[in-house]
């Protein structure tokens, strides 16, 4: 596998002088690993900090600016973040107004960003934390760790970071941010497997001609595999199984997102057919967003998530943002 | 008895363990979690060594707090929370006191396994590094060999079991034939204690 590194050891800090260089609206704390909005702290403005195992960019560093995280904590490949480094996100961003972490269902990220937000609390800074979970491929239940946080991390972090924005107090930040997640439902798929830096090979051995079904964002094998399916197929597949779990009533916010392997060309592509089976199954899509968000290093796949809008999600999905990764209305 | 240059060797002797079988840690967890355990583990404990080579405690239990703090500040993921909790909960149990017996050390490394079973909500036969600390901790009353015995039976037991609890649950049955990662490096920390008491 050809990877355009220097070392395995500094993927992530090079990764970051290079986001730094790129943006220099930024600050990049290469040696504490931590990317805050250059402006913060804004006065009264509620602070939106998550953060995560680095390899699926550009969630989350790619995603500090106006209108989404004041701050976003990457961990080494894969690996959640420490608990110093969201403390210290937190004390860079708060305002007096409080901080909410937005935290993916992980048991690293949870256990992490708990002690990250006994760490804040101590130091004054009032915390709340939502998770998100909203892949439906794993069963929810007492025998697993619990449903992933997935694709619709853009969701919540995109609306929290607007309702701060606007100046929303901490605890309809944190209201809005966990009614976006309860009505936010993914299901991903991998066409190849993911080559960690650190291990060099792949993570697991998927042969031509077949998928995974319900795969994660880390490099974990799915639940099912099959062999080869058209984008068609795919696409029946995968919002078959969000919308077995989701019955939206009103139009959705969908997100077609790559895994980072796959071309622009293929994901808008099955983006048609998400749209033909969406309507076939009469559900009206509000909004789409098409691209490479939430990915898994150099694996080639997608994932869909849809999210159940309503006026207010809608309202502050359109609001003005500016990110590396995403900007629009300003 | 057991003093502060014994628990110094154990945590020496835990590193280079980990230094030697970071590559089949990796491995393990590639088949049913993300490939990075044997990593994440040598970061933690680099760091550690570093830690208590400029400024070696002088207590058992002040080996094994500092230990756990610099597990908990570099390590991140799962294990960071988990190990660091464990080793610092132990080390909080001994006190401060100089020397402590082998049987000392098995009622603190109990108050550990204890709270990383509250932390991580596992049980044991959920295929976690509690399958193989319990019956290390519970052998650790009779002998250092019996506990190292205890630990890799544990560690090899999880090979049938479904995994219950981190990221290896997703997997459901696909989980069943894999040895858990935790579990075998828990299986290392406590083959270490072995090798210190030589």
């Amino acid at each position: 596998m050809r990877m355009l590194i220097n070392v395995p050891e500094t993927v992530v800090a090079d990764g970051l002088r290079g986001l730094a260089a790129a943006h220099p609206d930024l600050n990049v704390d290469v040696e504490n690993r931590v990317v805050v909005r250059g402006d913060a702290p804004v006065a009264g403005k509620v602070g939106v900090v998550s953060g995560g195992g680095s390899g699926h960019e550009p969630l989350h560093g790619g995603f500090v600016g106006f209108g989404m995280l004041s701050a976003a904590c990457p961990g080494e490949v894969f690996t959640s973040p420490v608990p110093d480094q969201m403390a210290r996100a937190a004390a860079a961003v708060d305002s007096g107004a409080g901080v909410l972490f937005v935290v993916k269902n992980y048991t690293g990220d949870v256990l992490n960003f708990d002690m990250a937000q006994e760490l804040a609390q101590d130091e004054g800074v009032q915390v709340a934390k939502v998770l998100v979970n909203d892949d439906v491929a794993v069963q929810d239940s007492l025998y697993t760790a619990g449903r992933r946080g997935t694709g619709a991390t853009l969701f919540v972090e995109k609306i929290a970071g607007a309702a701060a924005e606007e100046g929303a107090p901490l605890e309809r930040v944190e209201a809005i941010a966990r009614r976006v997640n309860e009505r936010s439902r993914s299901f991903g798929v991998a066409l190849s497997a993911v080559t960690t830096p650190a291990k060099g090979s792949p993570t697991f051995d998927l042969p031509s001609g077949e998928l995974e079904l319900g795969i994660g964002i880390h490099g974990e094998p799915g639940r099912e595999r099959r062999p080869m399916m058209t984008s068609r197929e795919i696409a029946d597949f995968a919002v078959d199984a969000v919308l077995e779990d989701l019955q939206p009533s009103s139009p959705v916010l969908a997100l077609v997102n790559g895994m980072g392997a796959t071309p622009l060309l293929e994901l808008y592509g099955f983006n048609a057919e998400v749209h033909r089976v969406l309507a076939e199954r009469g559900v009206p899509v509000a909004r789409t967003l098409v691209g490479n968000y939430v990915t898994s290093l150099d694996m080639a796949g997608c994932s869909v998530t849809l999210c159940e809008a309503d006026e207010e999600i809608l309202r502050l999905w359109d609001a003005p943002v500016e990110t590396p990764a995403l900007r629009w209305g300003r | 008895m057991l003093d502060a240059d014994f628990f110094l060797r154990w945590m020496n002797a835990l590193t280079e363990a980990v230094n030697r079988e970071a590559g089949r840690l990796t491995e393990l967890d590639a088949a049913i979690g993300d490939a990075d355990h044997g990593t994440n583990l040598q970061r933690g404990f680099t760091a550690a060594k570093a830690a208590l080579e400029k400024d070696a405690p002088d207590t058992p239990g002040a080996v094994l707090m500092l230990t756990g703090r610099q597990l908990i500040s570099t390590v991140g993921g799962a294990s960071g929370p988990l190990y660091g909790t464990l080793l610092r909960r132990a080390g909080k149990a001994l006190g401060d006191e100089a020397e402590v017996s082998r049987e000392q050390l098995a009622e603190a490394l109990r108050a550990g396994i204890a709270a990383v079973a509250q932390l991580g909500g596992a049980k044991p036969g959920d295929k976690t590094m509690l399958d193989a600390l319990e019956p290390a901790a519970a052998a650790l009353d009779e002998s250092f060999t019996a506990a190292r015995e205890a630990a890799e039976e544990g560690a090899a037991a999880t090979v049938p079991m479904l995994a219950r609890k981190g990221r290896a649950s997703y997997l459901g049955e696909r989980s069943i034939g894999h040895q858990d990662p935790g579990a075998t490096s828990s299986a290392l920390l406590i083959g270490a204690l072995e090798e210190a008491a030589r």
